[in-house]
This record gives C-alpha cells, structure tokens and sequence, in this order.
C-alpha cells in the first residue's frame, strides 16, 4: 500500500512538470506553426490557411536581388562579430584569470557595469564614434567586403556590436580559465612553455566546450541583430536581415504578412540547423564550467 | 645538481608564505619537505620550480643565482598531485611533449619515451588519453613527463596523496628506488610523515612558514629538536606531560601530580632548575605492566586499540592519559588497575615556552 502511494507520488513528481511545460510551450510552438502555414498560403485565418497553398510568398528568393547581398552581410556580422568576440575574451580573459596586475580587479568590476549597461543609451554616442572613425581613410570606409569600419558598413556595425558583446565574452571565458588548475598550467611553464604557448597549447584546448559555447552564444545573437545594424546602416542593400525584414514590414501597404513570415523563416533556418549540432556547447554557457580536465 | 636556499621568504601583501628558509640539498640526495597543510612546503617548491618569485633571499643552482630565471630554463621536472597530465593529449605526447619543446630529435625523443615507459611499466599505454587511466597509471604518466626530458633536479608536490593505501606504499618504494638508481637531486613535499620517514635522506619540518628541523629521519624520531617536531613526527604520538624535574639525593626525578618518575642524570641535570618543563615520551619507552609487579606509576586503562602486532593502551594517571604500546598477549582491557614504567633513557624535555628541545 505504502509502496503504491510512492511510487503514485513519485509519477505525479514527474507529471507535474512536464505538463506545466507543455502548457506553457503550447503558444510559442502554436507561433512556429502559424508561420511554418502562413508561408505557404496568400492568408491565414487562425491556423487555417485561406484559399489553396502557394510558393508566391517565397518569390522574394529569387524576384529580389536584394536578399542574398543582405544574407552575406549577415553572415559576416555574424562571423566577424564571432572570431572577434572569441579572440578578445580568450586573451583577456586568460590575462584576468592568470595574471595578477594592478586595477585588475577594478576592470573586471567596470566591464560588468559595462554589461548592465542599457546598448541602447548609447546609440547617439555611438554614432559620433562612427563617424569620426569613417573620416579615417581607408580604416573608414576603404576595406573591401566589410566596407570598413565607420558609419554605415558592415565593419562598423561589427565592431560595435562586438564591443557591447566583450564584457559577457571576457567574463565567461575567465570562468572557463578559472576552472583549470593552477597544476596544468605550472606543468606546461615547468614542461618548457612560455605563457603564450600554455595558453595554445594546453589551455586554450582543454576549455574548448566553453570556447564553442563562447562562439556560438556569439553567432546567434549577431544573426539575430537588428537594432545596432539598424541604427548605424543606412541603405538597405548594405543592411541585415532583421533590418531588411523591417523594410518590407515599412514599404509595402497593406503589410504581406505571410511574405513577413516566409523572410523570418528563412532568417531562422540556419540558426534552427546551427542549435540543433551545437545546443550541447551552448548547454555549457549555463551550466558554467568546462568540460576538460582530468 | 646543488640546490642551496638561502633566506627564502615569500610574502603576499601581509601574508606570510615562508620565513627565512636556508638550507641546501647536496647532489643526488633525497629530501623531503614536512608539514601541516598551509605550512610553507609547496610555496618553498615553486620558488624552487621558478614559478613564484621570492620576495626576498636567494634560490641558487650550483652556486648560480636563477631567482629570475624562467622556470622552462631550469631543467626540472615535476609531479603534481592533481598529476596535472595534458587531457587533449595521448600518454605519449605527454611523455614526449617537454621534449618536443626542447626541440629534441623524434628519433632520440621516441627512443627516450620508449625507454622511461619500460621503466615505469606504461608502455602499453602510450595511445590512451588521461582520462582512460586509472589513478595509479596516471600518476605512472605524471612521474614519466618529468623524468623524459632528462632533468637535474625533481620536484614532487605530494604526488601520492590521491592513491589508496596499498598502492601509495607501493609507488613509494618504487620512487624510491628509482630516485636511486637515476641519482637525481630530489625534493618531495608531503604532509605525511611516514612518507617523509621513509623516502628521504634528509627531512626538512616546517609550520607556519618556518624551517623547525632539517636532519635525517632517524635523529628526527630519536632527538627531536623541539616540540612541534616531536610531536608531529612518530604514530603513535609522542605523550607530552608538564613535569617539574627536582634533583633528591643525587638522583633526578620528574614530578607531576602524583607521578614521580626518575630521570636519567645526564637529561634530568639539563632538565632541572627550572619551575616546569615538558616531558616527551614515546608510547613504546612506556611498558605496562601488572598493578601487584610494584615497580611503577599505578594507572587504569581507559581504552585499548588493537593495532595489530600490538596493543595501543591508553592509561590515565589523575588528570594525564598517557599512551603506551603492550604486547598483544597482555590483553588488558577497560577498567583494568596496571602499572605503567617509562625509560629514563628515552625521555625528552622542552621548554614550556621556545619548545626547544633542553637536551
């Protein structure tokens, strides 16, 4: 008797959760489903698609030239924003977790403000940076394929979006190094490294899951960006995604919502593919410690 | 290689790391670094290893000052507790990466690595990583990095404490005998005294940041040069009882409370004169013997602990326990009335306040 009430309880322990999530899912996945139909049909009537399906909404691909200049924007934002995120916060971070050095304490202190900090308080700031720095020749506007690093191109937008990225960047890989023992680093000084070669060598690959972690977090948010690239990227064949999903919802009259929806698909497969091989990575970020060692 | 240590401190801020460590390690010896965790023995090593830079004092190699020389330049190698192996890598780019850094030959390397495998009995091993060997084999590993590249000094830091019992008392005798064989200068810090006992040519005591003693284990067991030592060195402890040593008739004796035992004259004459004293004595110079034998202090087991080839005995004497090893035949047990004897020949005496030893 006892033993049935346990064994009741404990699969009310499990049930219990499981439904509240379900529940709680049901208006997210019912949203992935409207725009999974909505795509295929001229309108939609709740779930149900009005009058028969049709590839119109999808006619963007191959009608509007547009599309595939603002893509590769997107993925070198996405890409630039990555390599220079994991680089910066992979030396900064090692430097503030290994090395002692005077205000080391009040930088670390002064980059989590930075991180509380509102991006968008400091948009018209940043906007002067700009475009002081795209008066600057060829730094400024003169580098091919990213333009440069001024006031509307693609550099630019990298580079702010990757200074606003480094304080959870350098804070999270000083975790990650804070998590190997001092041993493995004194073996490799002692084994015949100097500082920089234990950091590749030996360091640099054993936090690798948090490394992984770093560059994903980093290619999603930079994929998915929109009011920095907004802001600072005037002209839309120059612009992102996100930015030139707004266009369309801006300029035609009434709104398509499901053209809307076929572009915001097309947005979100390469990062559904991308989560879905790395999600064990990105697990790491929350859980906050690297997978190596012994 | 010589290694001499010369005022050796190391402070962070107020903290105290090590105070005025000298000594020096002859060529091809064995020493041991002893002490309580937090006593200065691994802070003292990585000065050594060039890891930590000392505030002040010197480390010199033959004579050679290298307190700023980096630790890659120093020819050592060292084990680690935590063993510290390379997990992203096999056990033979463990064991040849030091090499690989020196830019040794690969045939010479493959050659070396092969040779210290056989040694050490892992190269069945070489394509595995770290984390497909038990800790045993890892610590196997640990000990072949540091030995590949030929060093002329070795550092251990502990490098038994994560073994169990049986396989620690094992890689003793093996590091042991290894040391040996290659005569390279050694120095292994550890906390537990049998492993300094029994592996070292010399033991160096420290607590709190002091050097308390730096002689061969056996005058550490049988002259401890004060309290601390006497009583951290030894299993059973040492019994330390407040006594005040009179001189009657040309005979010495230690008085404490009911207890009167006779010292010999040579200690008791250094022992004497003075308002009190700390009397040391090892649990086997006490013998426990039958309350009618009327020969010595009566006393009434409170506990007695088998502890295999004897039994250890705790006896209280008015507000003293006092511990003594009796044979196993004796079979005392709990309540029972005995006499207990100490040899005034192994009696120790210190300074209530220096804890210097007065012999």
């Amino acid at each position: 008797m006892n033993n049935e009430h346990a064994t009741l309880k404990e699969r009310l322990g499990t049930a219990f959760p499981l439904t509240l999530l379900v529940v709680l899912t049901i208006p997210v996945v019912i949203g992935y489903i409207w725009i999974l139909i909505s795509t295929f049909s001229r309108s939609t009537y709740g779930l149900e698609p009005q009058g028969r399906l049709t590839l119109e909404n999808w006619s963007f691909l191959w009608e509007d030239p547009k599309i595939w200049g603002v893509t590769l924007n997107t993925i070198l934002l996405s890409v630039g924003q990555t390599i220079g995120v994991v680089l910066i916060s992979a030396l900064a971070g090692y430097a503030l977790s290994r090395i002692g050095f005077p205000g080391r304490k009040t930088f670390l202190s002064f980059t989590l403000i930075l991180h509380a900090f509102p991006s968008v308080t400091l948009l018209i700031a940043i906007y002067f940076v700009l475009r002081w720095i795209a008066q600057i020749p060829i730094l400024g506007h003169g580098i091919p394929v990213i333009g440069g690093f001024g006031y509307n191109t693609v550099g630019g937008v990298i580079l702010v979006q990757l200074a606003l990225q480094l304080p959870l960047g350098i804070w999270l890989m000083k975790g990650f190094f804070d998590n190997v023992s001092w041993d493995m680093q004194r073996a490799a000084l002692i084994d015949g490294c100097s500082h920089f070669r234990a950091w590749w060598n030996i360091i640099m690959p054993i936090i690798r899951p948090g490394v992984a972690a770093l560059a994903i977090f980093s290619f999603i948010t930079g994929w998915g960006s929109f009011l920095i690239p907004y802001t600072f990227i005037t002209d839309q064949e120059n612009s992102v995604l996100a930015a030139y999903l707004r266009g369309m919802m801006g300029e035609t009259a009434p709104v398509s919502y499901s053209t809307v929806a076929a572009v915001g698909l097309f947005q979100l497969i390469p990062v559904m593919i991308f989560f879905i091989f790395t999600q064990e990575y990105l697990m790491n970020i929350f859980s906050g410690g690297s997978k190596g060692g012994t | 290689m010589e290694v001499r240590l010369e005022n050796l401190t190391k402070r962070w801020g107020s903290a105290i790391g090590t105070e005025n460590i000298t000594l020096d390690v002859k060529s091809g010896e064995f020493v041991a670094f002893l002490g309580p965790s937090g006593c200065g023995k691994t802070t003292t090593l990585l000065m050594i290893a060039g890891i930590y830079k000392p505030t002040e004092g010197l480390v010199k190699f033959d004579g050679r000052v290298v307190n700023r020389l980096q630790p890659k330049n120093r020819n050592i190698g060292m084990v680690f507790q935590s063993y510290a192996l390379y997990p992203h890598m096999t056990v033979y780019e463990n064991l040849a990466f030091p090499m690989k850094l020196n830019r040794t030959p690969v045939p010479e390397m493959k050659k070396r690595t092969q040779r210290v495998a056989e040694q050490l009995g892992i190269n069945h091993l070489m394509e595995r990583k770290p984390g497909q060997l038990s800790g045993g084999q890892q610590q196997r590993v640990a000990l072949g990095r540091a030995l590949t590249k030929e060093p002329s000094l070795l550092l251990f830091d502990e490098p038994l404490s994560n073994l169990d019992a049986r396989l620690r008392i094992s890689m003793r005798g093996e590091i042991k005998r290894l040391q040996l064989d290659l005569g390279i200068t050694s120095i292994y810090v550890t906390h537990d005294q049998v492993e300094a006992m029994t592996m070292a040519d010399r033991v160096a005591v420290m607590k709190g940041g002091h050097l308390l003693a730096y002689c061969p284990p056996n005058e550490l067991y049988d002259k401890p040069s004060n309290l601390f030592v006497a009583g951290f060195i030894g299993n059973p402890p040492m019994n330390i009882i407040p006594v005040e040593v009179n001189e009657v008739n040309g005979e010495f004796h230690a008085l404490h409370e009911g207890m009167d035992l006779l010292v010999s004259k040579e200690k008791g004459a250094k022992a004497a004169g003075r308002r009190q004293v700390i009397l040391g004595i090892r649990p086997e110079d006490v013998s426990v013997l039958p309350a009618d034998s009327g020969k010595g202090i009566m006393g009434e087991v409170y506990v007695v602990e088998p502890l295999g080839r004897d039994d250890l005995v705790e006896v209280s004497i008015g507000d003293v326990m006092v511990h003594a090893l009796a044979d196993r035949a004796t079979n005392y047990s709990i309540g029972d009335h005995i006499q207990l004897t100490f040899d005034p020949e192994k009696m120790h005496f210190f300074d209530p306040e220096t804890e210097n030893s007065l012999l």
